[in-house]
C-alpha cells in the first residue's frame, strides 16, 4: 500500500506462518511479475482481521516485532502507520522487545485488589525475577488479589478462573439469571438442553420476531451494561432497517472495575448467551453476530469458543439453523487490553481493525453500527434476560423487580465483606439487604463505590437506598454495571482514590480534549493534595474540570471519570484518617 | 478500477488490478481490449451504428491483436488484458483517465485516439460517469488553451488560420492579426537552433530544467538575443534572462478565472497582497503594450472577461455574475440562459447528433518508443512525479517533507543484483545522449528491466540531460517516458565531466 514506509524489517518463519495461516485471502493476490489483482474494496473487507493478526504476532515472538507489524500490515494492505496506531492502542501489546522471555504478569492495582493485598503479591513476583506489570482491573474481584498471565506461545491464563465448584457466585432455585450456574457442565450442550436450554430458542420461532420483540418491550427489559436503554426498542430499530447485512453484538468487554457478571456468564453458562443472540439474529433479520471478549479473559474465551463449536456440530449456528430457514453465524473477537473498547461505538472500531477510539453518536449503533451496519448491541446479561421472558412470559418476569425497573439484576459484591461473589436480586433490593445476603461487613463500613470506577461513593447512610434504577436516579447515582465494592475503615480511600483517577488518566484514548487534559489534571490534582485536607482552590479546580469532562467528552468514560472523585470529596473520604 | 502503468505506483495500489505493462506499448494493449471486446460480443452496436463511422475497417485492423500478441509486445498476462476488456466493456459505466503516461511519447496522439476507440466501441461517452479524462496537472491548463496559448488557435479555439474568426479579432484590438499560425514549444526550440528565432517571452515556465535533452536547451536560450522571463520565482531559465518580470501569484494573489479539467469556469480572487514590487500578469501586459505603444487602456479582470465573451462564442454566457451564482459553468455556454455543458460529447446521443458529424473510429498501430534498447543502453528509463514535488520543483522544494528522498534512481532487485550495486550505492547513469551520477534504490516490486525517477530537483541531478528529445509531430509533446541508459558503477576517485 502507497504509504507502508514502516521500515524494512522483515518477519521471521513464525511471523510469516502466523500472519499466512490467519490471512488465508489476502486482498492483494499477485496473479503474475506483471497482473495484480485486489484493492481498496477487498482490503476494507478484511481490515478485520488487524485485530487477531496482532494477538498473534504477539503471542508467537512475545512481542509485536516491527517485521512482523509491517508483514501484518501489508498482508491486510493497512498502511504501516495506521497497524502501529492499532497495535499502540492496547495494553496486551508490547512493541519493543522483552528484556528478558518468560510470562508476564499482570496484576491488578485497581481498588478491591490494592485493598486485599496486591502491592504485596507483585513484591513476591518480583522478588523471583517474574515481569510484573501493574494492571486495571481484570474482573476477578471477588478473589483479590487478581492476577493474569500472558506466555509466549499459549493462550494467556487468568489465575482466577471459576471453576464448576466455586462458590463464588449464590445459585438458588429462586435465581433466573444464574439458575443453570454450577449445575451443568457449561461445555456440555446435552446438560444445557436438558436445564430447558434452546426452549426459548423453539418459542422463538413459533412466536416470530415481532412478536418477541414485543414481548422485550411489554417486559420492560433495559440494557445492563449501565445505560438502562430499552431493549424492545433497540431491537425494533434494527428490525425496521429492511436492508442487509445487520449484525447483533454482545459486548462482553467488561472492563469496569468492580464487575466480573459476564466473565462469570461466559464462563457458566455460554450456551444461554448464544442461544440469546441467536434469538435477536432471527428477530431482528440480522445474519451475523460477534462477541467480543476482553483479552484478560481467556477462560472465558476458550469456553466459549467451545460453545460455539458444539452449537456449529448441532446446526444451531450456521446456515438453516436446527431445521429453519435462519441463517446465524458468530464470531468472537477477543480484546486487547483496552477498557474504552467497552464503549459500545469504540467496540466496533477495535473490531474493525481501528484504534478503540469511540464514535460520535448519532447515528446511533441501531442505523450505524458495526462496519457502518444496523447493529444489536447488548450486554451478556441483558441478552440472558430475553431467555427468562421467552421461557417464563412477561408477567412471571415482571414479578421480581419494581414496577420502573422490572426483573433483576446481578450484583458483583466485593471488597471487604464475607462472602465476596456473584449475586442475584430483584430490582428494589436494598443496599443493606444484599450486603447482608453477602454475609456482612468485614469490619466497619467506611464507604461503597457503586456502579463502578465511573459509578460514587455512597456512605453508610445509604444502606437503605433501594437498588433500582429510579431510586438510583433520585438519588444522583446509577447502577452501572452493578459493581457494589465495599470499603472498611480499614481502607486508604484516598489512595483508592487517586488510584481511581489514574486508571482514568491510563485509559482515556486520548480522542477528545476535555478527557485527554482533564482525566491528567484531575490525577495531578489529587497527587497534589494527597492525603491532606484538600484546600478550596484545588476543589473548586476539581469541579471545573469535573464540569467540563462531564460536558463536553465524547464518550462516556470522560463523562464520568469525575464522579467517583467527586462522590469522594463530598464524602469527605480524602483526608479521613483510617483506623 | 484497473490500474495500467509500468511501475505499481500508490494510485495502482488503490486499484482492482495492476497491469504492468512495458513503456510505450499502450496502443498494442488498447488494440488487444478492442479485439476481445468484439469477440466476445460486448461492444455496443446500436450506438456504434447511429453514432459513429470506421468501426468495419477498424474492427479488421485491430483482429491482429490477439490476446496473445498483445501479452508478448507488453509483457502482461492475456488473461489479464481479457479481465480488464470484461470489466470495461460490461459496466454500466466507465471512464478511462489518463494523463502524461499516454501523451509524453513520440506517438502520444495515436495512445490518446487508440483509447477513445475503446469508448466509442462501448459507448462509454457522452454519459454521466463515463467518458475519456486527461488529468491535468495545473489548475488551469485547459483554460490557457481556452484564452488561446496555443500555436494556431485564438481565445475559444477559432482558428489562426481562419479569416472570419481573425477579422472578428483584428477588429476588436484594432490591430491586424498575423493569419500565420505559431510554433509549438518544441518547434520553438528547432528555430532557434537555426537562428529563425532571435528573441523569447516566457511567462510561467522554466524550460531551462523541464526540457528533455536540457543541456541543449540551455545552450538555446543563452544564445538568445533577448530572453524575458515572467515569472513568480527566480527560476534557472529566469536567471539567463535579460529582463525578469516579477508576478503574482495566480491563485491566491490574482484576479481572474480559471478553467480545470471538465472545462470549468470558475472565478479567483486574491486573498492575499503580492510581494512589493509584484504585479498581475495581465497589468505586466497591458503596460508592456502602452510602452510599445499600442494605447491599451488599462482594464479590470472583469472587463478583459467581458472583451473576451464578447469575441468566444463558448464563454459568451459566462458573466462573472452566472460564475457567482453557478459556481462555475462548464463551456460551451453560449448566451445568458444557457445552463453550460456537462457532458461535452452528449450530442453523441441525440437522435440527430447535435449537427454534427459521426465519430471516427481511428486506426492506430503499436510502434514502440523512438530509442529502442540496445546492448549499450538496455535499460528503459521513464520519468514522473514524486508525490511531494513539483515539477522542476520551484514551487515545491521550499517546503521540507518527511518522505523527499531527493533523485535517486529506482531499478529492480534483479538488475541490481546482476549490476552488482547496491541500496543507497553512487553510480554513473548513461543516455546516449549525456550521463549523471546518481544514487541507487531498489525497489522490490519494480519490474526487472526498467529504471524510474523524478525530476524535480535539477539544481543536484539533471535528469533531463539524459531524457530523449524525439517527439509526437502532431502534439508537439517530446518523448520523456521512454529513454534507454546505461547504470556503470563508480570506480573509486572516479567524477564525471
Amino acid at each position: 500500500m502507497a504509504d507502508l514506509k514502516y521500515n524494512n524489517s522483515a518477519p521471521d518463519f513464525d511471523e510469516r506462518n502466523a500472519v499466512d495461516d490467519l490471512v488465508a485471502d489476502p486482498p492483494v493476490r499477485q496473479e503474475d511479475q506483471r497482473w495484480v489483482t485486489g484493492g481498496l474494496d477487498r482490503a476494507a473487507a478484511a481490515r478485520h482481521l488487524l485485530l487477531p493478526g496482532l494477538h498473534r504476532l504477539q503471542n508467537v515472538k512475545g512481542w509485536i516485532s516491527p517485521g512482523g507489524l509491517n508483514y501484518l500490515a501489508e498482508s491486510l494492505q493497512v498502511p504501516a502507520a495506521e497497524a502501529y496506531g492499532v497495535a499502540s492502542f492496547y495494553d496486551l501489546f508490547q512493541l519493543e522487545a522483552p528484556a528478558s522471555q518468560g510470562p508476564l504478569h499482570h496484576v491488578c492495582v485497581d481498588p478491591i485488589c490494592a485493598t486485599n493485598g496486591s502491592a504485596a503479591y507483585i513484591e513476591e513476583l518480583r522478588s523471583k525475577g517474574h515481569k510484573v506489570h501493574e494492571s486495571p482491573c481484570l474482573g476477578q474481584c471477588e478473589r483479590p488479589p487478581a492476577s493474569f498471565v500472558q506466555i509466549r506461545g499459549s493462550e494467556g491464563e487468568d489465575a482466577t478462573a471459576t471453576t464448576d465448584q466455586s462458590l463464588q457466585f449464590q445459585s438458588t432455585e429462586h435465581n433466573r439469571l444464574l439458575r443453570r450456574f454450577g449445575r451443568q457442565d457449561p461445555t456440555d450442550l446435552e446438560a444445557y438442553k436438558k436445564l430447558g436450554g434452546y426452549k426459548a430458542f423453539q418459542t422463538a420461532i413459533q412466536l416470530g420476531g415481532a412478536r418477541v420483540i414485543e414481548m422485550l418491550t411489554e417486559s420492560g427489559l433495559t440494557g445492563r451494561g449501565g445505560a438502562a436503554f430499552p431493549t424492545g426498542v433497540k431491537w425494533r430499530s434494527v428490525a425496521n432497517h429492511q436492508e442487509g447485512p445487520k449484525y447483533v453484538v454482545a459486548n462482553a468487554d467488561e472492563s469496569e472495575p468492580g464487575t466480573f457478571k459476564d466473565r462469570m456468564i461466559l464462563e457458566n453458562d455460554p450456551f444461554a448467551l448464544i442461544e440469546a443472540m441467536t434469538i435477536a439474529g432471527i428477530s431482528a433479520g440480522c445474519r451475523k453476530g460477534w462477541i467480543y471478549i476482553r483479552g484478560e479473559y481467556t477462560t472465558a474465551a476458550s469456553r466459549f469458543s467451545l460453545a460455539i463449536n458444539h452449537a456449529y456440530e448441532a446446526q444451531l449456528l450456521g446456515t438453516e439453523i436446527a431445521g429453519t430457514p435462519f441463517t446465524f453465524d458468530l464470531e468472537i473477537r477477543q480484546g486487547a487490553g483496552a477498557y474504552i473498547c467497552g464503549e459500545e461505538t469504540s467496540l466496533f472500531n477495535s473490531i474493525e481493525g481501528f484504534r478503540g477510539e469511540p464514535r460520535s453518536k448519532p447515528p446511533y449503533p441501531t442505523d450505524s453500527g458495526l462496519f457502518g451496519r444496523p447493529t444489536i448491541v447488548n450486554n451478556p446479561e441483558t441478552f440472558l434476560n430475553v431467555l427468562e421472558i421467552i421461557n417464563h412470559g412477561v408477567d412471571e418476569y415482571r414479578s421480581a423487580g419494581t414496577h420502573e425497573s422490572p426483573g433483576t439484576k446481578l450484583f458483583c459484591l466485593s471488597g471487604d465483606i464475607s462472602k465476596p461473589g456473584l449475586y442475584e436480586a430483584g430490582f428494589g433490593i436494598t443496599l443493606g439487604e444484599l450486603i447482608t445476603e453477602a454475609g456482612g461487613v468485614r469490619g466497619d463500613l467506611q464507604a461503597i463505590l457503586l456502579g463502578g470506577a465511573a459509578g460514587s461513593f455512597v456512605g453508610p447512610d445509604h444502606l437503605d437506598l433501594a437498588l433500582s434504577f429510579e431510586d438510583a436516579n433520585a438519588n444522583n447515582l446509577t447502577l452501572g454495571s452493578g459493581a457494589v465494592m465495599v470499603f472498611s475503615t480499614n481502607a486508604d480511600l484516598s489512595a483508592v482514590v487517586r488510584r481511581l483517577a489514574q486508571f482514568f488518566r491510563d485509559e482515556s484514548c486520548g480522542q477528545c480534549v476535555p478527557c485527554r487534559i482533564g482525566t491528567v489534571r484531575q490525577h495531578e490534582l489529587l497527587l497534589q493534595i494527597g492525603s491532606n485536607k484538600p484546600e478550596d482552590a484545588n476543589l473548586g479546580l476539581l469541579d471545573d474540570i469535573a464540569t467540563v469532562m462531564t460536558d463536553s467528552s465524547i464518550c462516556g468514560l470522560g463523562q464520568t471519570a469525575a464522579s467517583a472523585v467527586q462522590s469522594a470529596v463530598k464524602l469527605g473520604l480524602l483526608d479521613k484518617r483510617t483506623s | 478500477m484497473h490500474a495500467v502503468d509500468p511501475r505499481r505506483t500508490a494510485s495502482a495500489k488503490f486499484a482492482d488490478a495492476w497491469l504492468g505493462l512495458d513503456v510505450g506499448t499502450d496502443i498494442a494493449l488498447a488494440n488487444a481490449v478492442a479485439r476481445e471486446i468484439i469477440a466476445s460480443d460486448l461492444h455496443n452496436k446500436d450506438f456504434i451504428a447511429h453514432s459513429t463511422n470506421g468501426f468495419e475497417d477498424f474492427a479488421a485492423h485491430v483482429d491482429s491483436y490477439t490476446l496473445e500478441k498483445a501479452s508478448s509486445i507488453t509483457g502482461v498476462p492475456a488473461k489479464a488484458i481479457q479481465a480488464l476488456a470484461h470489466d470495461y466493456a460490461s459496466a454500466s459505466s466507465a471512464q478511462i483517465l489518463w494523463t502524461l503516461g499516454i501523451t509524453e511519447h513520440h506517438n502520444g496522439v495515436d495512445n490518446v485516439l487508440s483509447l477513445c476507440n475503446l469508448a466509442l466501441l462501448t459507448g462509454h461517452v457522452g454519459r454521466w460517469g463515463s467518458g475519456l479524462v486527461p488529468l491535468r496537472g495545473q489548475n488551469n491548463v485547459q483554460g490557457g488553451g481556452d484564452m488561446g496559448a496555443l500555436p494556431n488557435k485564438l481565445p475559444g479555439f477559432q482558428d489562426v488560420a481562419d479569416d472570419t474568426a481573425r477579422q472578428k479579432f483584428s477588429n476588436a484590438y484594432g490591430v491586424p492579426l498575423n493569419p500565420k499560425p505559431g510554433l509549438h514549444l518544441t518547434l520553438m526550440f528547432e528555430a532557434m537552433a537555426k537562428g529563425e528565432i532571435k528573441g523569447l517571452y516566457v511567462i510561467g515556465e522554466n524550460p531551462a530544467d523541464s526540457e528533455a535533452d536540457v543541456s541543449h536547451t540551455r545552450k538555446l536560450l543563452a544564445a538568445l538575443d533577448v530572453l524575458v522571463v515572467q515569472d513568480i520565482f527566480l527560476t534557472r531559465t529566469a536567471e539567463l534572462a535579460d529582463v525578469v518580470l516579477p508576478a503574482t501569484v495566480g491563485w491566491a494573489e490574482s484576479e481572474g478565472t480559471v478553467t480545470s479539467s471538465e472545462r470549468r469556469v470558475q472565478r479567483v480572487r486574491p486573498a492575499v497582497q503580492g510581494p512589493a514590487g509584484t504585479r498581475h500578469d495581465h497589468t505586466i501586459i497591458g503596460d508592456l503594450a502602452r510602452r510599445l505603444g499600442a494605447g491599451w487602456s488599462s482594464q479590470t479582470p472583469e472587463a478583459l472577461w467581458d472583451e473576451l465573451r464578447s469575441l468566444s462564442p463558448m464563454h459568451a454566457g459566462m458573466t462573472y455574475e452566472r460564475l457567482d451564482e453557478n459556481q462555475g459553468l462548464q463551456w460551451p455556454c453560449p448566451d445568458l440562459e444557457h445552463p453550460g455543458t456537462p457532458f461535452l460529447h452528449g450530442w453523441l446521443w441525440e437522435d440527430d447528433l447535435g449537427g454534427n458529424g459521426r465519430a471516427p473510429f481511428s486506426i492506430t498501430d503499436h510502434q514502440g518508443p523512438k530509442e529502442q534498447l540496445t546492448d549499450d543502453f538496455p535499460i528503459r528509463l521513464t520519468t514522473g512525479r514524486a508525490l511531494d514535488s513539483y515539477n522542476t520543483g520551484v514551487q515545491s522544494r521550499g517546503y521540507r517533507s518527511p518522505i523527499r528522498t531527493g533523485e535517486r534512481l529506482q531499478i529492480s532487485q534483479r538488475d541490481a543484483t546482476s549490476l552488482g550495486v547496491t541500496q543507497g550505492e553512487l553510480v554513473r547513469v548513461s543516455s546516449p545522449r549525456g550521463s549523471v551520477e546518481m544514487e541507487i534504490d531498489i525497489k522490490l516490486d519494480q519490474t526487472a528491466g526498467l529504471a524510474f525517477t523524478t525530476f524535480h530537483f535539477p539544481e543536484l541531478i539533471d535528469l533531463n540531460l539524459l531524457t530523449n528529445d524525439e517527439w509526437d509531430p502532431k502534439s508537439g509533446t517530446a518523448e520523456f517516458k521512454a529513454a534507454s541508459i546505461r547504470i556503470d558503477k563508480l570506480t573509486t576517485g572516479y567524477r564525471h565531466g
